[in-house]
């Protein structure tokens, strides 16, 4: 190794993996990504893929990315831009240039920057270096592919096998600029390719020689150094994303509840995963249904919630649509349901793999009739599992649909996640109706929580009818008795309200009072929270109150609020939590910073906002 | 209080709410046979009265759990198949029943309906066909016939109907069954059949709606001629009927026909057998799909073939999984995989 090489140490540092969408960038990442977790560092991760499984190769269209950022300290978010980026072929760099700190470093793949390799990615001339102003950045140019073929020649792999190993020549490379051990990923390629004793071989060869082309050769002006991090509490850590923290939160409050999971769902970009996580856990007892359709998926965990299952479903924003009418019927039952939907770029089919907010007014107001609902969001990867789990705990306790945002950037997102401890979460109890109740009165309820009793069918002496008709205040029966109906209302608006007292108050980071508070909901808040973490560095009085219950709203909010001389409410959508804010709090004027662009935000667009707003512009 | 099924009357599935069908509806009559055949499934296969669960998407017939007092679910309209899978899923203990009209299963609900069939999960379909939309006041439904002039087609139907059975076959259905609702001894001898049945069970039930398509079985019911136009089909038995028993079914060449037994040169032997239990669903579809006046309308059940059950084939699958799993809970589930010490 040539020790002439400058080390330079930072704190944290953002990598960029990008390639063609059959390329393995998603993996590529995700391997650098827990190998670095495995180092010690905080992470936290991005992928940014097209929602075409295979665009026409080589195109712009196609380009599929994955962004790590590690540090010496945890990390909040994926990091804006990128200090080294790889670039599979000359599509990659375009759509990525933009995403590079100045003065970078790009490592590409020089065999793909060839005349079809420009044609495609549509360059207007055969230097991308000029074309994309890069000129200050430090290029390096390497023949991967070349290189990956020259490993492997003796491989006995065929060509198409050896040309797709070439990911794992730049994970070399960078492995190396990073002074990463590369056991941990030798030991993904023994369990992944168990059968396959040659890939395994193989796999390990182009690994270790894209590390040592990199040691070797004169091109790499720096290496980088980002310690472990030593602030992160002890314990024992795992990586996870937030469907699987999702998919794992909803069988940990079954087994809380010592009740079987049922999910009714239709696989939608990007909530499929949850389904997959849990279709994979019959070892837990969780039954999935893959249903025909979205409504399908709500209407038979409806009837699971009515048969005493946890029942939840999943799904995205064109598929809460279809679920509209049912989630009423849940309502009026008052059967215990979570449903979860990971939101994502709209209207109609929008930007499938794009993350954005935009779903909260569907899920305030996306209903006939008065229907309010229990709406909780989670705003990290790691975190949807205890939301997940409340969210859970909240709809059988309190025998209520609950509502589960999260968003495409923390469900696809990842980070090292401190393994919980089962003891350490609360006990479920739903008010289960005994066998034998005599005189029960399905719409009866207790006084803490409004909540009716839960009779499950095969219990003797509890047969009733329920449905979506409008009920008897006791009795459950049908009633069209205009008074009824009005306190039927009221009773379901004043359940919901109720969850108030079940849930903490809003908490704030930063100062309890001062010049701007910043409000966030879901999943910006990484973003927002460093965001706020720099402003706060460069002595400014700024603080962030971030919400994870939405309705109803933590009962200490309006004393949150009024502590702050201006309020500014951030949200990847036009305004809608802004607006549902004004409609309950009217007193306060509210700034907004909306963006909608399929992009979570920018920690320097949101610096620039929030000193803007300080300095009265 | 064990052997409670044994003892079982109509009386006991009869709920406490006024049945507020319209007088004459033939709802009234499906009612009356399902209150009666509920104490003889209970008897066949042990059931109490808590096992039996009752899910309805909107319509008139949809009202049906409300009364019937067991544990029932009045969903939302198409959408009972669904709901009544959750709930078998959930419980595959309980006796699922699920009460649907010709537009709750076949337009809204077609989706899932034919998914349910597909799925064969364990649930019993009693569809009340009356070629109409009678809770919406007199549209015309995917079963009404080509030319129908209702409501919503003052100037007649321009659109082919489903059949029902034709569906249910297509859709891989193991069983189907038909019954006419003034029938009230066949309507309980077919839903002691369907409970009987492992998978989806689909009774098609052919009933008047006296208000928005009166007389639409007119030409079955009429004392004079129903034994010359319904075959009654049981399994093992000859495809006879008519008034004199003297009619049956042939198979010549690729279709069936009628034959006068004694005239044509055609003898008893010549005519069919019914074969229920055969898995090729050839003459099952074609038993299904006679119409009056070419053919005789088949009652009775016309297909009930064993298979395997969705409901079974998810609890197996748990329970092969889970017997010699290494994750047996959330916490191992939590330590599983990849992990590291900070
Ligand atoms: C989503 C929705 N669309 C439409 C309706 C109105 N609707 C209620 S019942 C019905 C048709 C009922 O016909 P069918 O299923 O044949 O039942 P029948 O009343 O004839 O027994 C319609 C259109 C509804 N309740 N919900
Ligand atoms: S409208 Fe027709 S189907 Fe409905 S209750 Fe009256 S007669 Fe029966
Ligand atoms: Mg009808």
């Amino acid at each position: 190794m040539d020790k002439q090489k400058s080390v330079q140490e930072l704190d944290d540092v953002v990598v960029r993996f990008s390639g063609d969408s059959g390329d393995g960038m998603q993996l590529t990442g995700t391997l650098f990504a827990d190998a670095s977790a495995l180092f010690g560092n905080g992470v936290n991760t991005f992928p940014d893929y097209p929602s075409e499984i295979r665009a026409p190769q080589g195109t712009v269209g196609g380009v599929s990315g994955f962004q790590v950022h590690l540090g010496s300290q945890k990390v909040n978010t994926p990091g804006d831009f990128c200090d080294v980026l790889v670039a599979m072929n000359p599509a990659a760099l375009k759509a990525n240039a933009k995403w590079v700190k100045k003065g970078g470093m790009i490592i590409a793949d020089s065999d793909q920057f060839n005349e079809k390799g420009y044609q495609r990615a549509g360059y207007k001339t055969l230097d991308a270096i000029t074309e994309l102003n890069l000129q200050d950045f430090k290029v390096i140019y390497a023949p991967i592919t070349t290189l990956t073929k020259e490993s492997l020649k003796d491989s006995g792999l065929d060509n198409k096998s050896i040309v797709r190993s070439k990911n794992m020549f730049s994970l070399g490379m960078v492995y190396y600029i990073f002074d990463r051990p590369l056991n941990f990923t030798e030991k993904y390629y023994e369990i992944k390719f168990k059968k396959k004793p040659e890939i395994v071989v193989a796999n390990k060869k182009v690994l270790r020689d894209g590390f040592n082309y990199a040691a070797n050769i004169q091109a790499i002006p720096n290496t980088y150094k980002v310690k472990a991090a030593t602030s992160l509490p002890k314990g024992k850590y795992r990586s996870i994303n937030g469907n699987t923290a999702t998919a794992w939160g909803l069988i940990a409050a079954a087994e809380k509840a010592n009740l079987p999971l049922f999910c009714g769902s239709y696989p939608i970009t990007p909530a499929t995963e949850i389904l997959i996580e849990l279709a994979k856990r019959k070892d837990l007892g969780v039954k999935t249904l893959q249903a025909e359709d979205e409504i399908a998926g709500i209407c038979t965990s409806i009837g699971a919630a009515y048969a005493g299952n946890f029942a939840v479903t999943t799904t995205s924003g064109p598929g809460l649509s279809l679920k509209a009418e049912a989630l009423g019927l849940v309502v009026m039952t008052e059967l215990p349901m979570v449903i979860v939907d990971v939101q994502r770029g709209g209207p109609s089919t929008g930007l499938p793999t794009k993350t954005e907010q935009s779903d909260l007014n569907q899920a305030l107001y996306g209903r006939n009739g008065e229907a309010p609902m229990v709406i909780i969001a989670a705003s990290t990867p790691s975190n949807c599992f205890d939301y997940a789990f409340t969210a859970g705990k909240i709809a059988m306790e309190h025998m209520t649909p609950v509502l589960l945002l999260t968003d495409g950037f923390i469900a696809n997102g990842s980070e090292p996640w401190r393994i919980p401890n089962m003891k350490d979460y609360p006990a479920i109890n739903p008010p289960i109706v005994p066998e034998g109740t005599e005189n029960f009165m399905p719409y009866a309820r207790d006084e803490k929580r409004l909540a009716r009793g839960w009779a499950f069918p095969g219990k003797k002496g509890i047969a009733h009818r329920v449905g979506g008709l409008e009920k008897d205040f006791i009795k459950g029966s049908v009633s069209h008795d205009p008074m009824n109906h009005q306190r039927m209302t009221d009773i379901r608006a004043a359940k919901v309200k109720r969850v108030e007292e079940f849930i903490p108050e809003q908490e704030v980071y930063g100062d309890k009072e001062g010049d701007l508070l910043v409000i966030g909901w879901g999943g910006t808040y990484g973003h927002l929270l460093t965001a706020v973490q720099e402003m706060r560095a460069a002595g400014k009085s700024v603080s962030l109150c971030q919400f994870n219950y939405i309705n109803p709203l933590p009962k200490n909010t309006r004393e949150v609020f009024k502590r702050y001389k201006k309020l500014v409410v951030c949200e990847l959508n036009m305004g809608q939590f802004a607006n549902y804010l004004r409609m309950n709090f009217q007193e306060f004027n509210y700034l907004q910073f909306n963006k909608v662009q399929g992009l979570p935000f920018t920690v320097v667009e949101l610096v620039d906002k929030f000193n803007n707003i300080l300095e009265g512009k | 209080m064990e052997e409670k099924y044994l003892q079982y009357t109509p009386q006991d599935f009869k709920s406490d709410q006024e049945v507020r069908w319209c007088p004459g509806c033939g709802d009234h009559a499906i009612l009356n046979a399902v209150q009666k055949g509920l104490p003889e499934v209970s008897k066949v296969l042990k059931y109490n009265l808590e096992r039996y669960v009752f899910v309805s998407g909107i319509g008139c017939s949809s009202r049906f759990p409300y009364y019937v007092d067991t544990f029932g679910f009045h969903g939302i309209h198409g959408r009972a198949s669904a709901i009544a899978t959750g709930v078998k899923v959930a419980n595959p203990t309980l006796s699922v029943w699920q009460v649907t009209g010709d537009g709750d299963a076949l337009a809204i609900g077609g989706n899932h309906f034919i998914h349910a069939v597909r799925r064969n999960i364990d649930i019993n379909i009693l569809l009340f066909n009356n070629q109409i939309y009678g809770l919406t006041k007199g549209q015309y439904s995917p079963t009404s016939p080509l030319g129908a002039i209702t409501k919503t087609s003052p100037f007649g139907t321009v659109e082919h109907p489903f059949r029902p059975g034709e569906l249910v076959i297509g859709a891989q259905g193991k069983f189907f069954a038909r019954s006419l609702d003034v029938d009230v001894k066949l309507t309980t001898e077919v839903m002691v059949e369907a409970a009987k049945h492992d998978g989806t069970s689909v009774v098609e039930i052919l009933q008047n709606c006296v208000i928005f398509n009166d007389n639409a079985y007119d030409f079955l019911t009429d004392r004079e001629h129903r034994e010359d136009r319904i075959i009654t089909l049981r399994h093992g038995e000859k495809m006879v009927f008519g008034k004199n028993r003297d009619k049956g079914l042939i198979l010549s060449g690729l279709s069936l026909k009628v034959v006068t037994i004694g005239q044509g040169g055609f003898t008893m032997d010549d005519i069919l057998v019914h074969d229920a239990y055969n898995p090729n669903p050839g003459v099952h579809m074609m038993l299904a799909n006679m119409e009056y006046p070419e053919y005789p309308v088949a009652m009775g059940v016309i297909r009930n073939v064993k298979d395997t059950t969705y409901d079974d084939n998810v609890r197996d699958q748990v329970l092969e999984v889970m017997k010699d799993a290494k994750i047996k809970c959330m916490d191992d589930l939590l330590n599983s995989g990849e992990t590291w010490d900070v």
